[in-house]
């Protein structure tokens, strides 16, 4: 349970404030509520290239990161299919160059060229070193498309291919920045060693005057409910042969995305979970299998996947897959099973409320999904979730029509089928 | 009128106060050292032990118990152990470094009494059974053969063998050695290491008299010693040639590059400056190296240099991942950024700017009682004491742009490292 305050500016920018005053420092945590998803399909990439020019200066402040570092602060930033989101740390006692540092840069910024033909090709870098120059590096590239064809989430957050990073210009970028990175498209939560009324004061000195943006409407396309099942096979340079199997979920906010999150759990979190005491140890056909949802805002993907062991065949490895997800869909969780992965869930939230970093993203996050008083519901939205509910929406959401599969076929491997 | 481009006032720095830990002994030889912290409903117990090695030194051996230490006892299964930890939520998290196994259990503090009995089974009665052996082989050898397609973890392996040879700081792990592993060396490794005289516990969180009684009750009286801890030998460390290594993949879009050379350690006094300098050079995201290789050039996502403590040496590390084009280019410029910091006093503002930025890490290090613990732990098992963040804060404020030039010769040379480049030049 987090305690916090929250209050509106003017110019429509939310702010929340969580005090907790064991600790000397302070977290300033910026969400814009903008994502990959956002992108047009022919210019991806451009949400999270744009947050790596968000430190090539602004418009009083030429340089972002010498300031912070000068006062004993720390920052970073990501950016996933639905939010891009900027954090600071820093001592209590410099909380003023945080505000001035994150208003200047929602205020308007430089927009250097140089900086954009120098984060260019960093973010080619960054696309080559995870997604090219690894194996299965390339996984999402291919399944995404494969799972979506309509919604945005059908592109990765790094974007579709290089050539659209390449080709970005200073004009998309001022276009993105007026249209996205408005004071009423952001939240901003301010959490550690301060107090309510100092944060107000500040908020209003610093975030007070800037204009607010146009309303953003978004209008995604729907993804089609999906009616047969999608393949993909390649043969890749990879030396181990490997399956993933997506299968399309419900909303982040939606009343049975706990229950998908708690059959991901009843399958792979931790050592006594199924897949891996069936499959790696009893019955080894893998040598690592894992579940899990992507916990996006829209309609979620539920994954399974695993690398089969060298003399099990890939028909033999998926049809394992099945079987376990098949059980589900058969018999009822036992009640002892489902108290241990609530009683995981309750733990893990504890545990996170140790870092204050981690209180104020979470807070920031569930406020854009709605309301930051979610984050403190979350745990409850668990617990209710029952046995039979868990066998109706396996039954609803296994199926082979529902299903998206990628393979991937080590080139050198001898394939036993 | 808001004037925004004035920076609002700074203010200095403040200094960390870190939480002596209280110690205690039992008659087994075990030590603790307790982390307390009131309204903390959660707990960890670390339980951690020196590493044993014969010779030849395997590694590989301490890494597989480790693994293995909670995949079954004589009276629990693999299965029964981890269904157990997770049903009161906990996690039970075997951790190998190169000098030191640690078991860890996360906890709330309300179901220590169950789970603490199934640490204590682990821990002096795990049995190693074959099968389970077995998986550990089949999976890591599988694992093995996906991480040697990786151009950054093959320039690992070969910086580690060439810094530090056939030793436990050298050896990296193959299919054969893998094959090799035997449960009967395991359980005589077992027997050797996992002893209440070979280990030191560390409880911080909600630590009540009751914990502690309970703590007692069970690694006191009822952990016996096996024996003597085998008197370790100091590992052979080979004669450090720097050189330069390149292993050509006509595939690659990116090289990895790794740079480096043995170091000293913790131990050293100077440690903390060559931290700083360190720093200054790679250590953070505003480094000499980010700005001109990333910020400047764009030659890569990231490059950083670090300093590792171990217990009978350190190293000093440099690594990045960059487009096979540039990649002769960013070995330039790293020669390059070599040189200037012997040759050129480093900036008034830029020292003082480390100097700021490395205060307000350390202070941000320290999040909840568990950090006190870590620092604690990291000085600990460098036969320090905590008054080492006394003397590495004054050494930090006290930093020159003088200072670091001669911390700069006398430790930072380009002409003395081994140079690996896995991909293209």
């Amino acid at each position: 349970m987090i305690n916090y305050q929250k209050f509106t500016l003017d110019n429509g920018l939310r702010v929340i404030v969580h005090e907790d005053h064991t600790t000397a420092m302070a977290c300033l945590n910026i969400l814009y509520d903008v994502g990959a998803r956002d992108e047009s399909p022919d210019k991806t990439g451009f949400a999270h290239l744009f947050e790596h020019l968000m430190f090539g200066g602004s418009v009083n402040i030429p340089n972002y990161d010498t300031p912070l570092q000068e006062v004993g602060g720390e920052n970073n930033a990501f950016t996933s299919n639905d939010i891009t989101n900027y954090y600071i740390t820093l001592p209590s006692t410099n909380l003023e160059t945080a505000f001035w540092l994150e208003s200047d840069r929602m205020l308007n910024l430089a927009f250097s060229e140089q900086s954009l033909e120098i984060q260019r090709q960093v973010v080619c870098e960054e696309f080559k070193q995870r997604y090219l120059n690894q194996p299965y590096g390339d996984v999402w590239l291919r399944l995404r498309p494969l799972a979506y064809k309509v919604h945005p989430y059908r592109w990765a957050t790094i974007g579709k291919e290089l050539k659209h990073i390449e080709e970005a210009t200073m004009e998309d970028v001022k276009a993105f920045f007026k249209r996205h990175y408005a004071p009423n498209h952001a939240i901003m939560v301010v959490a550690g060693d301060v107090h309510l009324e100092e944060v107000k004061q500040l908020s209003q000195k610093w975030f007070g005057d800037i204009p607010k943006g146009e309303d953003y409407v978004r209008n995604l396309p729907k993804e089609p409910k999906q009616t047969e099942a999608r393949r993909e096979e390649v043969w890749a340079d990879v030396p181990v042969n490997s399956i993933y199997i997506a299968f399309h979920g419900p909303d982040r906010l939606h009343t049975d995305y706990p229950v998908v999150d708690l059959i991901s759990d009843i399958l792979s979190r931790g050592s006594s979970s199924r897949l891996y005491r069936a499959l790696v140890k009893e019955q080894p056909l893998f040598s690592e299998v894992n579940a899990y949802v992507m916990g996006s805002i829209d309609d979620n993907l539920f994954v399974i996947e695993g690398k089969p062991l060298p003399q099990v065949s890939l028909t033999d490895a998926e049809k394992a897959l099945w079987q376990q997800l098949e059980l589900l869909k058969k018999e009822l969780v036992a009640e002892k099973e489902l108290q241990k992965v609530k009683n995981k869930i309750e733990s893990t939230m504890m545990f996170a409320e140790l870092s204050n970093l981690d209180k104020a993203m979470n807070l920031a996050f569930y406020e854009a999904l709605g309301d930051a008083d979610l984050y403190n519901q979350e745990v409850d939205r668990y617990l209710q979730v029952s046995a039979p509910h868990i066998q109706s929406i396996a039954q609803e959401i296994f199926r082979q029509e529902n299903s998206s599969t990628l393979i991937y076929h080590a080139k050198e491997q001898q394939d036993v089928e | 009128m808001l004037n925004r481009k004035e920076a609002p006032l700074k203010h200095p720095v403040a200094d960390i106060h870190l939480v002596e830990p209280k110690s205690l002994q039992l008659e087994n030889g075990l030590k603790i050292f307790v982390f307390y912290a009131e309204e903390q409903e959660l707990l960890k117990a670390e339980f951690i032990f020196q590493n044993v090695f014969s010779s030849p030194e395997n590694p590989l051996l301490n890494t597989c118990l480790s693994s293995m230490l909670k995949e079954g006892t004589n009276t629990r299964t693999s299965a029964q152990i981890a269904e157990e930890i997770d049903f009161y939520g906990g996690y039970l998290i075997p951790e190998y470094s190169y000098d030191q196994t640690a078991l860890t259990m996360y906890i709330l503090t309300k179901h220590l009494p169950a789970v603490l009995p199934i640490v204590h089974d682990v821990l002096t009665d795990s049995i190693i059974p074959e099968s389970e052996l077995q998986t550990f082989t089949r999976n890591n050898k599988q694992s093995l053969q996906v991480s040697l397609r990786k151009n950054e973890y093959v320039a690992r392996r070969f910086f580690y063998r060439n810094l530090f040879g056939e030793t436990r700081y050298g050896i990296t792990p193959t299919e054969e050695a893998y094959d090799n592993l035997r449960r009967e060396d395991l359980q005589a490794l077992y027997r050797a290491q996992i002893q209440p005289q070979n280990c030191t516990l560390i409880l911080s969180g909600d630590v009540t008299d009751e914990v502690l009684a309970q703590v007692e009750q069970l690694f006191g009286k009822n952990w016996i010693n096996q024996g003597e801890i085998p008197s370790g030998l100091n590992p052979l460390l080979p004669e450090f040639q720097p050189q330069q290594f390149i292993e050509e993949r006509t595939d690659a879009m990116q090289s990895a590059i790794r740079l480096g050379m043995p170091f000293i350690n913790r131990k050293n006094p100077d440690f903390p400056a060559v931290q700083f300098v360190n720093t200054l050079f790679g250590g953070y995201f505003g480094s000499r190296l980010m700005r001109n290789i990333r910020e400047d050039k764009g030659y890569t996502y990231s490059i950083g240099s670090a300093i590792a403590s171990l217990r009978h040496t350190g190293f000093l590390t440099i690594a990045s991942e960059v487009g096979v084009d540039v990649t002769q280019a960013t070995l330039d410029e790293i020669q390059k950024e070599f040189q200037l910091l012997r040759t050129e006093p480093a900036p008034l503002e830029e020292v003082e700017l480390v100097k700021n930025y490395m205060l307000g890490a350390i202070l941000g290090s320290l999040e909840s009682i568990f950090s006190h613990a870590d620092k604690f732990k990291a000085v600990y098992f460098s036969n320090l004491d905590l008054s080492y963040y006394t003397r590495y804060n004054q050494t930090i404020r006290e930093m020159t742009p003088e200072r670091v030039q001669a911390v700069a010769q006398q430790y930072f040379d380009y002409d003395k490292l081994l140079r690996v480049v896995v991909g293209k030049v």
